[in-house]
């Protein structure tokens, strides 16, 4: 298991001594405490969980409170599960952003920026329709949605208008291009979902 | 900007002076031609500068020959450029100079501003 939380700083460019740049973005990523270990013989599967920012007692459930306080954690704001045997860590571990080295392929999970209410062109990729030859009112209409009396239905899953964005993405095998342990930065390679400031998971990429 | 992404710029280059926009300058940069290094100069006005960091970077404008104008934009940070040599800097009233793209001649001439020399 080799994963973190972390928090999206921003995006900017690395400049290599032979002038090539990087597109990077940088993640706040720990410290971060093991919070729990599950284990095939207690929860019938191998996870770790994290624990990443500190808060205010007062702002957490008694549940978490006491979960936390267990093995002397200080409160932690966010949560996240990992699946994947422990190997050396166990309850109490403090990690920082040196569990990831250069070079390292790693997926990062994070929560879309929402778009709101959307229509098909910008949602699914439709092409729009002419915008003369008589054409007044309808240039980003969907156009005809089914067929005829047969079957005389919509087929379920036909790609309409909707609310787009404020969801969870995967940023797939993204390299690791910077780490710094004691600032507890992460930076990689492109972008990342979500925007500044929100919450983002980095796992090392299976496969 | 945050300071974690300040964190990570890289070190302003030490033989780059304080460039504005309408300045003629040389910019004497580091290319690659097979397996040799050597400094190419480009000779141009300063259009535009754009600040941010790691991605500052500036663009120059020079006119080669048969009057075809050439634009090439520098990042400011970059290692690859040994060094900029200011010759004149010009009294303009604008941040983009985009404007001489389309004038040639006398009309894409620059009024010198004069500074009080260190």
């Amino acid at each position: 298991m080799k994963g973190l939380i972390g928090k999206k700083v921003g995006m900017t460019q690395l400049i290599a001594e032979d002038g090539t740049v990087t597109p990077v973005t940088l993640i706040e990523a720990g410290p971060c405490f093991v919070t729990q270990v599950r284990t095939v013989a207690k929860e019938g599967y191998e996870a770790v969980q994290l624990g990443f920012e500190e808060v205010n007692p007062k702002r957490l459930p008694a549940g978490e409170r006491g979960h936390l306080a267990a093995h002397n954690l200080p409160p932690l704001r966010h949560l996240r599960e990992f699946r994947g045997a422990a190997e050396a860590l166990k309850a109490g571990d403090r990690l920082t952003a040196a569990v990831f080295a250069i070079g390292d392929h790693v997926d990062v999970i994070g929560i879309s920026k929402g778009k709101g209410f959307q229509g098909t062109i910008k949602r699914h990729n439709f092409n729009r329709q002419p915008k003369s030859h008589g054409a007044s009112d309808r240039t980003r209409s969907p156009g005809s949605s089914g067929q005829t009396t047969t079957p005389g239905r919509l087929y379920k899953g036909k790609r309409m208008a909707g609310h787009m964005g404020s969801e969870r993405v995967t940023s797939q095998n993204i390299r690791v291009v910077l780490v710094d342990g004691e600032r507890n930065l992460v930076g990689v390679r492109g972008s990342v979902p979500g925007a500044k400031g929100a919450v983002v998971v980095i796992q090392a990429h299976r496969g | 900007m945050p300071d974690l992404l300040k964190a990570v710029e890289a070190p302003l280059n030490q033989n780059i002076p304080e460039l504005h926009a309408g300045d003629s300058v040389s910019v004497h940069v580091r290319i690659v031609e097979g397996n040799k290094e050597r400094v190419q100069e480009f000779k141009g006005t300063i259009i535009r500068l754009r600040k941010g960091g790691n991605d500052a970077n500036f663009t120059v404008r020079r006119l080669a020959s048969h009057g075809i104008g050439v634009e090439r934009t520098f990042l400011l940070r970059s290692p690859r450029i040994e060094k900029v040599e200011v010759f004149r800097s010009a009294k303009v009233r604008r941040a983009q100079l985009y404007y001489l793209r389309d004038l040639r001649g006398k009309a894409a001439r620059l009024k010198e501003k004069r500074r009080p020399t260190a």
